[in-house]
């Protein structure tokens, strides 16, 4: 396996901050464009979705690090944070746009969280990505223990799934990119269970 | 017969030819002269809000799922549709049934100018002045029979030139229709251009429905078939999702989406920091379509 070394070795040289670097382009771009016209007429919503499919796809590509090691062999577990961290910084620009150019008024706000089942999902999910965030550092792993940090940040799990569901309930009609989408989610995090039940039950050994 | 609704200025006096081609360019000017320089003062404050939208905004934010389920889709897939030859089957309740062709519907009708608010079910909005002949001189023409209650109208389907049929995301052809009185109203027309230009088929070339007073999904684009019914006809969204989707769909403020607010909308055009406005009743057609409804209960039969 040629091809899983040399991406290995390439791994292992590029630098995390790199990705950082590199996020935050998109971001640029999109808030330029969308002030500018290159998103058309309704820009508002144009970057609001973006954003929020960015953040989807992000988090997604996190979840494939494991799988990747588990069947491929490729070892990309380095940047497992910097994605984690990277998805949670496009889903809160998501909300922070929703929150401030599209709704702006703070009683619509409150009413569509409340009341808007795909919002409320939405929302939860956030809501879930939050202690991930705050703990995607060493300070933490160290402080909480590794298994604890490992139980917490199963939270993923969850918190993507309702990343998918909100995505297909929003869109009108049955369209089959959220479909998609939501069973991408669905295979990665089944690829896992079939991973967890190979390995020996704990006191088997 | 045309003049019934007599909408009080016409696109022309409100937005110069060579302006409404390119309000970008003058936004960016920025110079708050310039616009007021293009929209003379109106007086009465249902016409100073009427400032239609620019062409490039009408015709490149279109739901039109035929050609794709993306705002900008049927702006870059609808130039393959063919409209010429068209023609319309006319069938069901009425005196002079048969397949229409396109210059026999026109012929007779006197084409007018209507500025619309078009208010659609997703919270967005803009003004379109549309060009057109009221839905009533059709109905005249083909002879609605005294049993007739409902119009029926369906969209072509056509999926060498429509790569959105290809998938499911409704059932085709697209299906709306509108009671009798509702498609006899004044307000209701048949739409063949916009701007004074023959009709963009990202937007429903060569014709469509409008009716302003509906959520846009109502106003059936690219018509081929039209059919006088007893019974309510089925009708696209509403087969789809009927908890969503009523037959009726009148714009409501007071009546939400099960998933958003229908409260307030987003007028086209304000860029990135438009605020949202909020929703007339009837889409501010009050005036003119109450009536259809009194005495019914407007949450049941949304």
């Amino acid at each position: 396996m040629a091809l899983v070394t040399a991406i290995n070795g390439w791994a292992r040289r590029v630098p995390k901050w790199l990705l950082y670097l590199l996020a935050v382009a998109p971001v640029v771009w999109v808030f330029w464009a969308g002030a500018t016209g290159v998103l058309g007429v309704e820009p508002i919503k144009e970057i609001e979705h973006r954003l929020g499919l960015w953040g989807l796809q992000v988090l997604i590509a996190s979840l494939c690090i494991t799988p990747l090691r588990t069947y491929a062999g490729l070892n990309l577990l380095k940047f497992r944070r910097p994605l984690g961290l990277i998805g949670f910084f496009y889903i809160l620009l998501h909300l922070l746009v929703w929150l401030i150019l599209d709704v702006g008024i703070i009683s619509e706000i409150w009413k569509d969280i409340v009341k808007r089942p795909y919002i409320t999902i939405g929302m939860v999910g956030f809501v879930l990505l939050l202690p991930l965030a705050l703990t995607s550092n060493d300070w933490a792993i160290r402080k909480m223990g590794a298994a604890g940090w490992r139980r917490l940040h199963k939270l993923a799990y969850p918190a993507v799934i309702l990343g998918g569901v909100h995505y297909v309930m929003l869109v009108k009609g049955w369209q089959i990119e959220p479909i998609l989408y939501l069973g991408g989610i669905a295979a990665l995090l089944a690829m896992r269970l079939k991973w967890r039940k190979r390995q020996p039950a704990p006191g088997a050994a | 017969m045309a003049g019934r609704y007599k909408s009080d200025l016409k696109w022309s006096d409100v937005t110069p030819r060579a302006d409404y081609l390119n309000r970008r360019t003058l936004m960016a000017g920025a110079a708050a002269g310039a616009i007021a320089s293009v929209a003379p003062r109106q007086t009465s404050a249902q016409t100073e809000e009427l400032v239609p939208n620019t062409w490039e905004e009408i015709t490149s934010y279109n739901n039109f799922y035929e050609f794709g389920t993306g705002k900008d889709d049927p702006k870059n897939n609808a130039g393959q549709m063919t409209t010429d030859p068209w023609s319309i089957v006319v069938d069901g309740l009425v005196e002079r049934p048969g397949t229409y062709d396109f210059a026999d519907i026109l012929a007779g009708k006197d084409i007018e100018e209507r500025i619309y608010r078009l208010r659609c079910v997703e919270a967005w909005s803009m003004v379109v002045p549309w060009n057109g002949f009221e839905l009533k001189d059709l109905l005249d023409q083909v002879g609605v029979q005294p049993s007739a209650k409902y119009v029926a109208f369906e969209t072509l389907v056509r999926p060498e030139e429509m790569p959105g049929v290809r998938f499911p995301v409704l059932e085709w052809p697209y299906r709306e229709g509108l009671r009798l009185d509702e498609a006899m109203h004044p307000l209701t027309i048949m739409a063949t251009g916009l701007y004074g230009e023959p009709m963009p088929n990202q937007n429903g070339a060569p014709i469509r429905l409008v009716v302003p007073w509906k959520y846009g999904f109502k106003s059936i684009k690219s018509i081929v078939r039209m059919t006088l019914t007893e019974e309510e006809p089925p009708t696209s969204w509403n087969m789809s999702q009927p908890n969503e989707y009523g037959f009726y769909s009148n714009v409501n403020p007071t009546v939400d989406h099960p998933r958003w607010s229908q409260a307030t909308e987003r007028r086209i055009g304000g860029g990135l920091f438009s605020r949202r406005i909020p929703t007339l009743m009837f889409n501010g057609y009050e005036e003119e379509v109450a009536d259809l409804y009194a005495g019914m209960d407007l949450t049941k039969f949304f």
